[in-house]
């Protein structure tokens, strides 16, 4: 017995530790598109925040500081989308592409000398008393700051949406950008402070993989992971309660090639690789044949460029 | 009356001298405006005449080049809107600037930079009650119609208390019973003192509201006038400068041949909010015009979709051309047998705002015009398409090359209604055909449609505007929320029964189906 | 200060000469990262640049390079007019590699006229297939074809590496992923002795042609215009956007595929786990920088083949990694994007207080 409440609590804690940087990448994703901006880029701010990260962290030897590059490359990589379709208009969906375009080449290039190092990973921290709970305790309560941080990040941005005056000014932005202008706000700044913390939080995403997940740096180790956070956002409908229960759920899916074989599964490992690839395709069917859902919850101005009209 | 707070010899609000100019166009010369505490003043004049401009220097959007303003006798300098809200001046403007998936709290408290509270919520109701304006504050404003949205604007206006009220335009919007409402509203804040400001160029409406008016032409100041000693006419002739000739009306004999014929329409759209169309029963013959008046939001998109082919109808029967079921046939089937249609929006629907007037000549003509050889575009063929168009309905541009973007709104449309004539239709259906249009191109248009009607084609207007659907339409009859009612002379027919038929209710008339 | 000022109507001058004020200053960043590698700067330009370009045979590689990205682009354009958002070209590009493929290996051995159209359709159909899904998942359910596109990519090449260790594998082959060498009657024919110039690259240029046909002057290049400009005007007009999907992705389907095989049974010449160097993404921004054209993108394409030798050769002699290619073809793509503000918009000086 107390063999498989083990395994459960293994397995539940890599289901945790993959759907951390989910969280992540798809939370700040979903502020940026409640504004009316759609990032493509996702993948890429995660691939420059890992190598930073990394890099950082192996080099300066605190892990602090590697998540803090790892943020702040993020953050600079989503200064050069905003800058390109919010003050020079250019095209969201081209520039989104380039900047995964770029930011793979680029962390590709600058993470040639890491590859092969190993990093310890960053230390959990165990929450008095909670983590003695039998089976809950370690499950829930014996994990590294990120992933508490992920879920405390998902928790304010939904109470900031909903009960702050900054928050319903965002979503005010997003629905019609002509409206805020005219009553006077600022719409161009809203929209780059939530790009902003977009790429913030692909950044942390990113550095996540390499520092804990991994961890340790490998060519394009997002593996699709920041699109998958794009289908996220559409199947939580905008809504961070819903995105944490999808971001768990894919975790649970991309990990289950790896206890694949463990719960006696026996079939070619590209197979259940592909899993998550597939279960987005599923997700993202059922939720867009809603054609009236996505309409009521999208935010209205999505995508499309803000031209002040004087 | 009217309780004057001050002497009645200082005005609310002076603008003296006010001159605006943009490239190309001066769109203020010198301009004096004069307003009075407790009096509705107009401000009168066709599209173009500088009344946006003018008022938008009164609410600090825009500074004027030359002249000032004087407030309650001092000069002052309006710098933004919050410095005009600050001196008591409010502006419903004729587009709303509302968001739709947030509340009517959340929408009035963004609109006014204060907290969405329990206090806000309850003043909302205070205010929207004793004004007759009636709002929940918790509804989410896309379920709300166009009427109850401007009540949003409004209610946003009076909760900062203003001295000076600006409605721009709001009639346009409105059945005559909301216009009516409107009316007392109006009144009753000029009762307690509320200095109003109504433009519009809708001529009746302004005799029935306002005690002053100010008459603008071209940018510039022509006359001061008392609506109430002046007649439609003579007003009509201050706003546009010259006796103006109304057509008379022209008294068509229309055929006995049914060319359009909608039988018990019905269709749901899967549009969020979109309005269901109701057993429509329409027939329109061969040389009569058939007017459809209603406010927007009742069904005009869903008809015209429907109508141009955009949607297909599932149920056989419902739409006849010439008796011959059409209903499941696509927009091209349908121009191929004889079925134009001209949609409300110029740019984006009815034209490619950045494609050539060439190509957007093609867009709709193609197959009906055989522009088409073996499989290719024949440039030539279109261009010379295109340009008999520019001549014939005398669209200002710069040739067939023309990006549409560049013509003003009222050759645009002179162009897109002469694109779907030309193509020599047998059943002619527009939308909106002069909304936005100055007066020069509105007429021209109007003759247009008449001579296509003496010529045989039956003819379906689709409007908001009762003028011009009182004047030139044999029939008419009135669409609200997805209905079309019966159809009656147009002879004959007041605007109070049309009103009364836009409102979704019956009238002791004849019906003529 | 800057702003910027609408144009009144879009600057034909700025349209051409945006890709060239792009290249150039990407060409001048790249110096700049040069220089940050530590690399002579001098000779990173020479091996980058020239060197790949200095002999016939690096002509031909330069061909061999750009019929892939001028074949798959020239495709992805029509779709992009149109507001249909292909990502997934590289997916379908392995799948008509694996089916083209598999039809090579069926017929092993076989010297007949017939295995090489054959695996050429295979690989067209097996493209075509697989950019099918996202046409109709799109179509029917609303599903938004940059994500599906883009997972079937991650799928296609897990299929790929599946087949290559597992039924493809070469039995002969000591255990290595990858598929028996073509026979002849398989392998591609070169066009220029001495060389890997296969008729790929013939294909490539007679595509882009058939393109600017269709783009100019038919009623279907018509319709995908007008559709990506003004979609509500193409519904009125009767383009029906649910069959330019439907064409545009099968279209780029069958064009991906057949590049995806013209890979493996020319330069190749079997099938490995990764049989391109992301020719699927580089031809977006092929796409983009030939300005969605067909002539600018065989320039485009010329230029992108030339970023990949240029990655190979300075690898070799300066020892950079071959990531710096990505790096270059994605700063390219930024440039071009900010260069091509200036097509709809003027800059213009404003002196500071002055309200407008």
């Amino acid at each position: 017995m107390s063999m498989d409440s083990n395994m459960m609590v293994m397995i539940g804690l890599t289901v945790i530790s993959a759907a951390t940087p989910l969280v992540f990448a798809a939370i700040g994703e979903l502020v940026a598109e409640k504004s009316g901006v759609l990032n493509l880029g996702v993948e890429g701010m995660m691939l420059a925040g890992a190598v930073s990260g990394f890099a950082v962290a192996h080099v300066s030897g605190s892990a602090f500081l590697g998540v803090l590059a790892g943020v702040f490359a993020g953050i600079l990589m989503a200064l050069v989308f905003a800058f390109l379709t919010l003050s020079l208009r250019a095209s969201q969906v081209a520039t989104g592409l380039a900047l995964t375009i770029f930011g793979v080449g680029l962390s590709a290039l600058l993470g040639q000398p890491l590859i092969g190092i190993a990093y310890e990973g960053l230390p959990s921290y165990s929450i008095p008393l909670l983590a003695n709970l039998p089976i809950v305790g370690p499950l829930l309560f014996e994990h590294n700051l990120l992933v508490y941080g992920s879920i405390l990040l998902v928790l304010t941005v939904s109470l900031f949406l909903k009960y702050t005056r900054a928050g319903l000014v965002l979503r005010a932005v997003g629905d019609s950008p002509d409206s805020a202008h005219a009553l006077g706000y600022p719409v161009i700044r809203v929209r780059y402070l939530a790009t902003l913390f977009g790429g913030a939080c692909a950044g942390l995403a990113g550095c996540y993989l390499s520092m804990a997940y991994a961890p340790m740096w490998v060519e394009s180790m997002s593996a699709g992971r920041g699109w998958i956070a794009l289908a996220l956002v559409v199947f939580a409908t905008w809504q961070p309660g819903r995105l944490l229960f999808g971001a768990y759920l894919f975790g649970g899916i991309t990990i289950l090639q790896l206890h694949a074989q463990a719960i006696g599964i026996n079939v070619p490992s590209q197979l259940m690789s592909m899993l998550p690839y597939i279960a987005t395709i599923v997700v993202l069917v059922i939720i867009s044949r809603d054609r009236g859902r996505i309409r009521k919850n999208a935010p209205a101005s999505i995508g499309q460029a803000f031209h002040p009209t004087k | 009356m009217s309780t004057q707070t001050e002497s009645p010899d200082t005005p609310l609000v002076a603008m003296r001298g006010i001159t605006k100019a943009y490239p190309g166009c001066l769109a203020n010369d010198a301009v004096d405006l004069t307003l009075h505490a407790g009096k509705i003043h107009a401000l009168l004049g066709e599209n173009g005449a500088g009344k946006s401009t003018l008022v938008k220097v009164l609410y600090g959007l825009l500074q004027a080049d030359e002249g000032h303003i004087e407030w309650q006798g001092e000069a002052v300098n309006i710098t933004s809107p919050a410095r005009a809200r600050e001196l008591g001046i409010a502006l419903v403007f004729q587009h709303f600037s509302l968001f739709d998936s947030l509340s009517v709290l959340e929408n009035i408290s963004l609109g006014m930079a204060v907290p969405a509270n329990r206090a806000l919520e309850e003043k909302i109701v205070e205010v929207s009650n004793r004004y007759g304006l009636p709002l929940d504050p918790n509804r989410q404003v896309y379920t709300l119609s166009v009427g109850e949205r401007q009540r949003i604007e409004i209610v946003r206006c009076l909760l900062q208390s203003p001295k000076l009220l600006i409605m721009d335009e709001p009639t346009s919007v409105l059945t005559p019973q909301e216009v009516n409402d409107l009316f007392v509203t109006l009144r009753r804040l000029s009762d307690e003192g509320v200095a109003i400001l109504y433009i519009s160029h809708k001529l009746n409406e302004i005799k029935s509201l306002c005690s002053e008016a100010t008459i603008l032409r071209g940018g510039k100041r022509v006359a001061t006038a008392i609506p109430e000693n002046e007649s439609t006419h003579s007003l009509a002739a201050l706003m546009m400068g010259s006796e103006v000739v109304v057509p008379a009306r022209e008294t068509r004999h229309a055929s006995d041949k049914v060319m359009l014929q909608l039988s018990q329409l019905s269709y749901a759209t899967t549009e969020q909010h979109g309005i269901p169309l109701k057993d429509v029963n329409l027939q329109v013959h061969a040389g009569e015009i058939v007017g459809i008046a209603g406010v927007a939001g009742n069904g005009q998109d869903e008809l015209m979709q429907v109508l141009a082919g955009e949607v297909r109808l599932k149920n056989p029967l419902q739409l006849l051309l010439e008796g011959v079921d059409a209903g499941s046939l696509s927009p091209s089937e349908r121009r191929m047998r004889g079925l134009c249609c001209v949609p409300e929006e110029r740019l984006g629907h009815a034209a490619v705002p950045s494609m050539s007037l060439a190509d957007n000549a093609f867009l709709t003509a193609h197959y009906r015009t055989g522009l088409l050889t073996g499989g290719l575009v024949s440039q030539g063929k279109t261009r010379r398409f295109t340009e008999q168009i520019i001549s014939k309905f005398n669209v200002q541009c710069n040739g067939p090359a023309s990006l549409a973007a560049s013509l003003s709104g009222g050759n645009l449309q002179k162009f897109i209604v002469g694109r779907e004539i030309e193509q020599q239709p047998s059943v002619f259906v527009v939308s909106q055909p002069t909304w936005g249009v100055d007066a020069g191109a509105a007429s021209a248009i109007h003759q247009s449609l008449q001579a296509m009607a003496n010529a045989g084609t039956a003819v379906l207007i689709v409007s908001q505007d009762i003028d011009e659907l009182m004047l030139i339409s044999d029939r008419i009859a009135a669409l609200c929320a997805g209905s079309l009612s019966e159809l009656y002379a147009t002879q004959g027919m007041s605007v109070q029964n049309l009103g009364l038929l836009m409102g979704g209710a019956a009238i002791q008339k004849e019906a003529i189906a | 200060m800057i702003t910027l000022q609408p144009r009144a109507e879009p600057s034909k001058l700025m349209g051409f000469a945006a890709p060239l004020i792009a290249l150039v200053v990407t060409l001048l960043a790249g110096l700049v990262l040069f220089a940050l590698l530590g690399v002579p700067v001098g000779k990173a330009f020479y091996a980058f640049f020239i060197e790949p370009v200095s002999s016939v045979y690096g002509l031909s590689e330069l061909g061999v390079k750009a019929a892939p990205l001028i074949m798959i682009a020239v495709a992805l354009s029509i779709g992009y007019r149109a507001n249909v958002w292909n990502i997934g070209a590289e997916g379908q590009l392995i799948l008509g590699g694996i089916c083209g493929g598999a039809v090579a290996l069926y017929f092993y051995e076989v010297e007949a006229w017939y295995v090489l159209p054959l695996m050429i359709t295979a690989g067209m159909l097996g493209g075509m297939f697989w950019a099918a899904i996202p046409a109709f998942l799109r179509t029917r359910f609303n599903a938004n074809e940059i994500l599906v596109s883009l997972m079937l990519t991650y799928i296609a090449a897990l299929l790929l590496s599946m087949l290559v260790h597992g039924p493809l594998r070469d039995p002969d082959g000591y255990n290595f992923p990858e598929s028996r060498l073509f026979h002849a009657a398989a392998t591609l024919p070169v066009i220029l002795e001495g060389t890997r110039l296969h008729i790929g690259a013939l294909v490539a240029l007679l595509l882009a042609v058939g393109v600017w046909v269709l783009l100019s002057r038919t009623l279907l290049g018509f319709a995908l215009k007008v559709n990506g400009s003004a979609p509500r005007a193409g519904l009125y007009a009767g383009f029906t956007q649910n069959r330019l999907i439907w064409f545009s992705l099968l279209f780029c389907g069958a064009a991906a595929g057949c590049a995806g095989l013209f890979e493996v049974a020319g330069p190749i010449g079997q099938l490995l786990p990764n049989i391109s160097p992301g020719y699927g993404f580089t031809a977006i921004i092929v796409a983009f920088l030939g300005r969605l054209h067909p002539i600018g993108i065989i320039f485009a394409g010329l230029v992108m083949a030339l970023s990949y030798l240029g990655g190979e050769s300075a690898q070799i002699s300066l020892n950079l990694p071959v990531a710096v290619t990505g790096v270059f073809q994605g700063m390219l793509l930024f440039f071009l994007l900010a260069a091509d503000v200036l097509i709809n918009y003027r800059i213009v000086w404003r002196a500071k207080g002055a309200r407008v």
